[in-house]
């Protein structure tokens, strides 16, 4: 077998706070191919943005304690030096954000931002670096971008803003695009203008995508393969059919029972998963989800608190829950009733 | 619902902010219209759902019905008074009939006061000394909003995103108002917590007979709470009917774009294609001329830039729903949500 193009060995990140240590992540493997996309969902502290930070090597060293691999064709990044790191960001892998107006200088033209980036790593002059940035606006669809090149960030709409973070991102050609919540500060109509937009992009030079949400409906639209993040770790994996469609962790049948739909029943009330996210200083023991799980008690011996389920994975698909193949069969069977009639 | 009277009657509701520039005298050059021209009632125990897309006016619809801002035109009618232009002494005893829920469980609670300060403040201002005590009352409103009355003496940041909107609620549920204008109240929330916020709203609006006005971006969410559903565009209502006539039959281009933009968490449906609008909402500052919606519209013609089109019930309609536009669109085209149309075509 070649090796992936990306690939995560039981990564781990661990920050040091006056509190304690919070462990973010706690042992995340994946593999992502070429021209694929992989959606990850979690909720707020479930540790989805900084896996890929991680990915980038944005983490203060000085605070945060790095475990595992993150392999980019072979090249090992967490111990990479940051001049290596440094020669990778925004060439090779680049990230978009979910703010744009944040992630923009407002002191500069957005021209100049993206020819910034192009002319440090292919040393262009600055003539080329602009006509580059104009020709980037162009491809992400900003109307007059010869004109547009010289205004600065809050000339922009929202949507246009985070076009020309999307420009700049992928200015370099990069081969591994990570997007963080891109579209969740915009309105719906732009935001299906931005994942069509990532679609095209995609399709034309071949990007590895990982694509942060946790809107299931956008990973619905846009992923390929689909990761549920809980409390730092993965819960289930597989492709975007299995995993919406067959989900085999509780946490993910809860996460799409609880969403309002556009064609569901209505009248009835939602089921929302009782309790909160738990907290990363002190997670609970065994299964992290097991004090908000409707079927903990179904399970023996109280393993679901004693014991952390292992996440077997074949062939893309799996899920990290001590319930057995027939339990489930049985216990989330309502849930395909309720969801397609 | 027309027949009866309503316990809110608002008609050619207007909001213009100044905008001031020019040196030395700052004098006003132009208004931003963020809304300009609503019709639409409430009646008692009804929740109205608002939607629409950022800058389309609700969140400052919400602010007027509950006088925070002052109105630039029309009327608000509140149980047959008027209380449009009503002074701080006029609109005293309507203040707690009407309550507000926000967007932000962070910022909307002070973080220096008690959860049953917080939620006791209401009556304290309004002079209520509730039969047993204002503390006896404070413990069943977090008993009603499902908190543990023994946290009485918490401080908020003790508390989670959802348990603090939960506090929230608790507040607005203390004056027992008629009406509660809840502004993106879900939106903050993680999905999990989302749905507990919504269920809790939903019963508080059943069980106590309150109406509301739900404000939200989240046309999946205001399907599920609201009974009547107004969209809003640019600072006017562009379509209005009762849920399903909205979800099942929409109208207005701008609705079923709506609509069709929203993303699906299902993967065994049809794939269903999209109208794709292009371009971004125009600027409140200079809207465009007779329609609003028709520079991102594909059926715009003369007509629609001349003429603005009145909102009424389109022929085809069912009482009550009414629609804004010059070219409604037909239901046997394609049941909407999964309609399709080719939008460059369009284009």
């Amino acid at each position: 077998m070649s090796t992936p193009f990306l690939s995560l060995r039981d990564l781990k990140v661990h920050f040091s706070t006056e509190d304690g240590i919070v462990k973010a992540v706690d042992g995340l493997s994946f593999d992502l191919e070429k021209g694929k996309t992989l959606g990850i969902v979690g909720e707020s502290g479930s540790g989805k943005s900084v896996t890929n930070m991680a990915i980038l090597g944005l983490h203060d060293p000085r605070n945060t304690t790095m475990d595992g691999e993150i392999l980019l064709e072979g090249k090992e990044l967490i111990s990479a030096s940051e001049s290596e790191l440094e020669k990778l960001r925004g060439n090779k892998m680049s990230m978009i954000f979910q703010d744009a107006l944040a992630s923009l200088s407002p002191y500069h033209t957005i021209g100049a931002q993206i020819a910034e980036t192009y002319r440090k790593h292919t040393g262009a002059s600055k003539k080329e670096a602009r006509a580059r940035a104009i020709e980037m606006l162009r491809r992400v669809g900003i109307p007059q971008p010869d004109v547009r090149v010289d205004d600065y960030p809050h000339q922009f709409s929202g949507g246009m803003r985070q076009r020309a973070m999307i420009a700049m991102a992928l200015v370099c050609d990069p081969e591994l695009l990570i997007a963080d919540e891109p579209t969740t500060a915009l309105d719906v109509t732009v935001q299906a203008q931005i994942m069509d937009l990532l679609k095209d992009l995609q399709q034309e030079f071949g990007t590895a995508i990982i694509f942060i949400t946790h809107d299931l409906g956008v990973i619905a639209d846009i992923a390929d393969d689909v990761l549920v993040m809980y409390g730092g770790r993965c819960v289930e994996r597989g492709t975007k059919k299995q995993v919406l469609s067959a989900p085999e962790h509780p946490y993910t049948l809860g996460l799409l029972n609880s969403m309002p739909s556009l064609d569901g029943p209505v009248d009835v009330p939602l089921s929302p998963i009782p309790g909160s996210p738990p907290s990363l200083l002190n997670p609970p023991s065994g299964c992290r989800f097991h004090p908000r799980c409707a079927f903990a008690e179904k399970v023996t011996d109280g393993r679901c608190s004693s014991e952390r389920p292992k996440l077997e994975v074949a062939e893309g698909r799996g899920s990290a829950c001590h319930l057995t193949v027939e339990q489930k069969r049985e216990l989330f069977s309502d849930y395909a009733a309720t969801r397609h009639n | 619902m027309s027949n009866t009277n309503p316990l809110l009657d608002v008609s050619g509701l207007t909001k213009h902010f100044p905008i001031k520039g020019g040196f030395p005298i700052r004098r006003t050059v132009g208004a931003v219209q963020a809304v300009d021209g609503l019709d639409f009632q409430v009646a008692e125990g009804e929740s109205l759902g608002l939607v629409g897309e950022s800058g389309c006016g609700k969140s400052t619809t919400g602010r007027l019905i509950t006088r925070l801002l002052e109105p630039t035109g029309g009327k608000i009618t509140y149980r047959g008074q008027d209380i449009t232009h009503a002074d701080r002494k006029g609109l005293a005893p309507i203040r707690s009939e009407i309550q507000m829920i926000f967007q932000d469980p962070y910022a909307s609670l002070n973080p220096r006061q008690t959860v049953g300060k917080i939620i006791s403040g209401p009556m304290e201002i309004n002079g209520i000394n509730p039969e047993g005590g204002r503390e006896k009352r404070v413990r069943e409103l977090l008993e009603i909003v499902g908190l543990n009355p023994e946290h009485y003496n918490r401080f908020p940041h003790e508390f989670s995103g959802g348990q603090r909107q939960r506090i929230g609620v608790a507040r607005a549920l203390a004056l027992e108002p008629k009406l509660i204008v809840a502004d993106e109240p879900v939106s903050a929330l993680d999905v999990s917590i989302q749905a507990q916020v919504v269920n809790l709203l939903q019963k508080v609006q059943r069980e106590l007979g309150i109406a509301f006005v739900f404000i939200a971006h989240d046309l999946a969410v205001v399907r599920h709470f609201s009974q009547r559903v107004a969209v809003m565009y640019l600072g006017k209502i562009v379509e209005i009917a009762d849920r399903d006539d909205l979800y099942d039959n929409p109208r207005h281009p701008y609705t079923r774009a709506l609509l069709s933009a929203v993303p699906e968490a299902t993967v065994d449906a049809e794939p269903r294609e999209r109208i794709r609008l292009v371009g971004d909402v125009p600027s409140p500052i200079n809207p465009p001329s007779g329609c609003r919606f028709r520079t991102r519209c594909w059926k715009a013609t003369e007509k629609c830039a001349t003429e603005a089109p009145p909102l009424v019930q389109a022929e085809g309609n069912k009482p009550g729903h009414l629609t804004a536009c010059h070219y409604p669109e037909t239901a046997d085209t394609v049941p909407a949500p999964r309609l399709s149309k080719d939008p460059e075509a369009a284009a």
